[in-house]
């Protein structure tokens, strides 16, 4: 399907080089994340300068400099904790109330903004105290990437403005769009936000031409995601997917921690905890989880508030001590399995992904519930970014492999009594667009409150709420008599856009479902403002690009219906047209947005006598009973 | 497609020439089109009919979405990413509506201008069907172990197939009423196996 560009001799080729920029595969994770590379369907990760780490910390120092990211931040942890920010990602898109179940789990101050809700009177995102600054979840997200950014143009050395960004499949709107709001402070084009699991799949169904149903588990530092992937002819289905965005290795560590400061209890040691020596207590157990994964028991010491205990950990008190946990996953998994109405033994693998899956307990609890080992030869802190990258590739260059995503929660409406209204089912695939008809409960009711919720719970305050807005103009009409259209649309990256419309009188009202728990376009116009000097340059070229993009179409479409009607073509027609093709070539070679428009113009004028006369054509060939089939 | 009738034409937004109103892409230019009023099985080239083959319905739906899907469009204009958005969006419809026979069964009807039962507005008035129902529904609640919803389970499953039979000999005679009969049942049928599942996975986890 795709058109091959060919030029006629003599003829400058288009100047497009500086527009194929090259697009990364990103997987923006809680604990780590990692940046990669696919070239020909080789995807590689990029490593740190001396060729080591692929893995980047999500963690964030903010000092008196610029902020620092990765190893190095993670260093300010012992002498500098308040300033240093880590698993950021558990508060993209989350209200002070999401917040509170977690909340002694999390290392620094959250704070509710000024206010605590938007114009639309819905909870606002949580804000963090680090040092002297109050930062968004989005901001902090915006410094990692820009970081990733850094590593991939130093390692490339090239610019890099474009990239496929993971989340987890279960993450709601208001965290996907947290996350596209974060890479658009980076600088960074989100050519598509991908599932996490979906990339592994992507990452692993490539290297083995694997046909079949997969599950793919995948536990990170904070989430938990359960996938299971049809894949058929080069096609990558998702049939369902589950998971727990407050679930992951964070919760490992924190059940160590606990245990160390109750056996310092037990020893009479009563130690309060600052967010400081918290930290340092969830770095010390980190090790131990590590440390657990090869060895029975590690002996470890903890030192607070001046006294230092001497612990032994066996990996039997570790595996007591997250046996809930782990058995959430199993409950969780089962539950997706049955969505799809698929037995554990219609799977023909199971793709691990996430550094927790290195935790033998987290192995034997999977391969028990799939009676199999689970496939691992990929690293699980690489195979997301690597599957991100071939993604990339695929959108930039084209390929023959397509994944189909399907939306991971319910999309509904609030009704009479605070019922929900599903309106798109969780697990539909996208890109979806449904309508709903609703009508008036009182007569001569001229406003209609829209108010859109994700979840599965059957009651509008037991889901999440996405926005609210009012439909109003509603005409004066006895109850019941007016029919009010609500329309869904889910796009590929997993957005939702809501309109509601009065049919019988046409009354509109468009709202994309962004700002809730979000960022409101004026922070965001501000802070896109203070952190990005090169902002409207950026825009400028994206518009000239894009410019350059339909020029380029136009000039194909045009020269594609010179050749199939040529009979139909005069010799000053087509010299017009030549003409305004030469035109707009050469405006395209320049820099100006409006003279490339104006080209185009022009060169849509010179055509229209043609294209008139192609049109003409074919419908006296239908009136003249011939079948156009035979026709052509 | 049919050779008594010509397919009506537009012009082509992209090269302005003329293009059948339902096809996907012009045969001029190759540039994505916006989608025609397409009924469901036409754009499966499928006849009307409540019987289909999904498995072959599966593999004409996933080599549509290899040309519409927007991923395929990620470096093209903002206008065909658009268009390619609808077009993948109106396949996924196609599909998810005809997969389902309860699906497939309210749009045979709306098609043949009937509104089918339980939609908004619409209670249903089958004495017998609630009767039915209300006992499924209490033997629901009072099975305690995975043995006995394993039997209501096969049990729905077995009638469910069968109703779906029937439903579909109505529909292709034309016998809407019993049609719409039918489908209300299979409907209920299918929602009494999904409580029960339900209810299995929730003992399991118990």
């Amino acid at each position: 399907m795709a058109l091959l560009k060919i030029h006629e001799p003599g003829e400058t080729p288009l100047p497009h080089e500086d527009e194929r920029q090259i697009a990364v595969g990103i997987d923006l994770g809680t604990t780590n994340s990692v940046v990669a590379i696919s070239r020909a369907e080789k995807p590689e990760v990029l490593r740190d300068k001396s060729g080591g780490n692929a893995i980047v910390p999500s963690v964030v120092y903010y000092g008196d400099d610029a902020p620092v990211v990765g190893e190095e931040a993670r260093e300010h942890i012992n002498t500098d904790a308040n300033r240093v920010v880590s698993s950021v990602k558990r508060l993209m898109g989350r209200g002070l109330e999401d917040v509170k179940s977690v909340a002694g789990t999390l290392p620094y101050d959250v704070e509710i903004p000024e206010g605590s809700s938007d114009t639309a009177g819905e909870p606002m995102m949580v804000r963090l105290n680090v040092g002297n600054r109050v930062l968004t979840p989005v901001e902090v997200s915006a410094d990692i990437l820009r970081a990733l950014r850094a590593r991939a143009e130093e390692g490339l050395d090239k610019p890099v403005e474009k990239a496929v960004i993971t989340v987890p499949a279960y993450f709601d709107d208001a965290a996907r769009t947290a996350t596209k709001d974060a890479a658009k402070l980076a600088g960074i084009e989100v050519l598509r936000l991908v599932n996490e699991p979906t990339a592994a799949a992507l990452a692993y169904g490539l290297d083995n031409g694997a046909e079949g149903l997969y599950a793919v588990y995948d536990l990170g530092g904070g989430t938990f995601d359960i996938s299971l992937l049809k894949m058929q002819k080069g096609v990558f289905q998702v049939k369902a997917t589950g998971g727990d965005a407050a679930l992951g290795g964070d919760d490992f560590d924190h059940a160590i921690a606990e245990h160390l400061l109750a056996e310092r209890k037990d020893g009479g040691a009563a130690d309060t905890l600052d967010a400081s020596d918290a930290k340092r207590l969830l770095k010390t157990a980190r090790k131990v989880k590590e440390g657990l994964t090869d060895q029975d028991a590690v002996d470890v010491s903890v030192n607070l508030n001046g006294s230092e205990t001497s612990h032994t950990v066996t990996r039997a008190a570790f595996e007591a001590m997250i046996a809930k946990l782990v058995a959430r996953t199993t409950v969780i998994t089962e539950q997706v399995l049955d969505d799809a109405d698929i037995l554990p033994e219609d799977v023909k693998g199971v793709v691990l992904v996430g550094g927790s899956t290195r935790v033998p307990a987290v192995r034997k609890a999977v391969a028990d519930l799939f009676e199999q080992e689970p496939l691992s030869d990929i690293d699980p802190d690489e195979v997301v970014a690597l599957g991100a990258a071939l993604q990339a590739e695929a959108l930039t260059g084209g390929s023959d492999n397509l994944l189909l995503d399907v939306t991971p929660l319910s999309l509904g409406l609030e009704t009479m009594g605070g019922i929900v209204e599903k309106v798109i089912d969780r697990n539909t695939p996208i890109p979806v667009a449904k309508a709903q008809e609703f009508t008036t409960y009182q007569d001569g009711q001229s406003a209609m409150m829209i108010h859109v919720v994700q979840g599965e719970r059957e009651m509008v305050d037991q889901c999440r709420s996405l926005a609210r807005f009012v439909l109003t103009g509603i005409p004066s009409m006895a109850a019941g008599a007016a029919r009010i259209r609500v329309q869904f649309n889910v796009d590929a990256d997993g957005l939702l856009t809501v309109s509601a419309r009065e049919e019988t009188t046409g009354t509109e009202q468009e709202v994309a479902v962004k700002p809730t728990y979000g960022i409101n376009e004026i922070d965001m116009a501000n802070m896109l403002r203070e952190s990005m000097v090169h902002a409207r340059e950026d825009m400028q070229l994206r518009v000239l690009t894009e410019a350059r993009v339909e020029a380029r179409r136009n000039i194909l479409a045009v020269q594609a219906a010179m050749e199939a009607d040529r009979a139909l073509l005069t010799s000053n027609d087509e010299e017009t047209i030549k003409n305004a093709i030469a035109a707009l070539e050469a405006a395209m070679a320049g820099d100006d947005r409006d003279v490339i428009n104006e080209a185009a113009e022009a060169l849509e004028n010179a055509s229209r006598p043609f294209a008139e006369t192609r049109m003409d054509s074919r419908i006296r060939q239908a009136l003249a009973g011939q079948n156009v089939d035979e026709v052509n | 497609m049919s050779n008594t009738e010509h397919p009506a034409h537009k012009a082509c937004w992209s090269c302005k020439g003329p293009v059948e109103v339902s096809a996907l892409f012009c045969d001029t230019c190759n540039a994505i089109q916006a989608p025609g009023q397409l009924d469901h099985f036409k754009r499966f080239g499928l006849a009307q009919s409540f019987v289909v083959d999904i498995d072959a319905m599966e593999a004409t739906y996933l080599k549509q979405q290899q040309l519409l899907h927007p991923d395929r469009f990620a470096s093209k204009s903002g206008r065909e990413q658009a268009l390619s958005s609808q077009q993948a969006a109106s396949l996924n419809e196609a599909f998810e509506t005809l997969k389902n026979p309860v699906a497939r069964a309210h749009y045979m009807l709306r098609l043949a201008g009937i509104e089918p039962e339980g939609g908004e507005g619409h209670t249903v008035n089958d004495p017998e069907l609630l009767m039915e129902a209300m006992e499924m529904r209490e033997a629901l609640h009072d099975a305690e172990d995975k043995g006995t919803i394993d039997a209501m389970i096969k049990d729905t499953r077995k009638q469910a197939r069968a109703c779906e039979k029937d439903l579909g000999d109505a529909i292709d005679g034309n016998a809407f009423d019993a049609a719409k009969k039918l489908t209300t049942r299979l409907r209920y049928l299918m929602k009494m196996t999904e409580e029960a599942r339900a209810k299995k996975s929730r003992l399991a986890a118990a």
